[in-house]
């Protein structure tokens, strides 16, 4: 039932040596929470984004571990302390085993 | 629930209206976490190491209008340095089916312990934030939502 997730991302694309930056992100998902029942009586089976992780140059920086009662469409945001240039690598994995990814490169002047 | 005009007989609308009534007393549809739930999960996680309150802000509305979208934004007082950072934060809901919310590991990386999302609340209800820091020291935290429209289809 999962639609297309898609991962949206909000990384400046520059950042000064020490700057401690915001990053954004929002991804498309139902979150279904397996305790809602169908018309039928029968119980909607879980499926949620269970992971978030923030990669920077192949090195993990922040992790959440979500569960159901994070809200659809999940948001997530946190913060960055830039020190090179490089690519973050986002990525989301689903209960049903499959990955959501999004990169973004980050310039530090 | 079946509706009552589908029934055969008068015994079994009867036998419903009692099971119904059962149900009502032991307890509403949705099994809902307490506040002792939460204190399971974190003992699951920390043992009976006390947490001290303080250090950590907890930043979620007083009313939540829409139970479906709550937002929340946890912020750890900590210098992330190699040396002294927070290491994980827990957020718990003590009236939702599933208590946890949120865990998130920080890395010195990271500049400053916060981070910000959106939960569902099915009911008014504690929040509760326990955060592990780098020597291993425990802080936590608590808040009250009131919620209008539970976000659990209640």
């Amino acid at each position: 039932m999962a639609t297309n997730s898609v991962p949206r991302v909000r990384v400046p694309a520059q950042a000064k040596a020490g700057e401690t930056i915001e990053i954004k992100t929002l991804i498309s998902h139902d979150m279904e929470t397996g305790q809602r029942k169908a018309a039928d009586g029968k119980v909607i089976p879980r499926q949620i984004i269970n992971k978030f992780t923030a990669a920077f140059n192949g090195k993990t920086v922040f992790e959440a571990d979500w569960f159901t009662s994070i809200s659809a469409n999940p948001y997530q945001s946190f913060f960055y302390k830039a020190k090179e240039t490089g690519e973050f690598k986002f990525t989301w994995k689903d209960d049903n085993g499959s990955d959501y990814t999004a990169t973004a490169k980050l310039t530090v002047a | 629930m079946t509706s009552g005009n589908r029934l055969s007989s008068r015994r079994s609308a009867l036998q419903l209206a009692l099971a119904a009534g059962a149900a009502l007393v032991i307890g509403p549809r949705l099994a809902l976490a307490d506040a002792k739930s939460v204190a399971d999960e974190i003992k699951k996680l920390y043992g009976d190491k006390a947490a001290t309150e303080g250090k950590i802000k907890l930043d979620v509305p007083q009313i939540a209008e829409n139970g479906l979208v709550v937002p929340i934004t946890v912020e750890i007082e900590s210098p992330m340095s190699a040396t002294d950072y927070v290491k994980a934060v827990h957020v718990f809901a003590d009236g939702n089916p599933l208590p946890q919310v949120v865990s998130y590991r920080f890395t010195p990386e990271c500049g400053k312990a916060s981070a910000s999302t959106r939960m569902r609340l099915a009911q008014t209800q504690n929040i509760i934030c326990i955060a592990e820091m780098s020597n291993g020291t425990l802080h936590s935290a608590k808040a009250e939502v009131k919620v209008t429209i539970g976000g659990c289809g209640g």
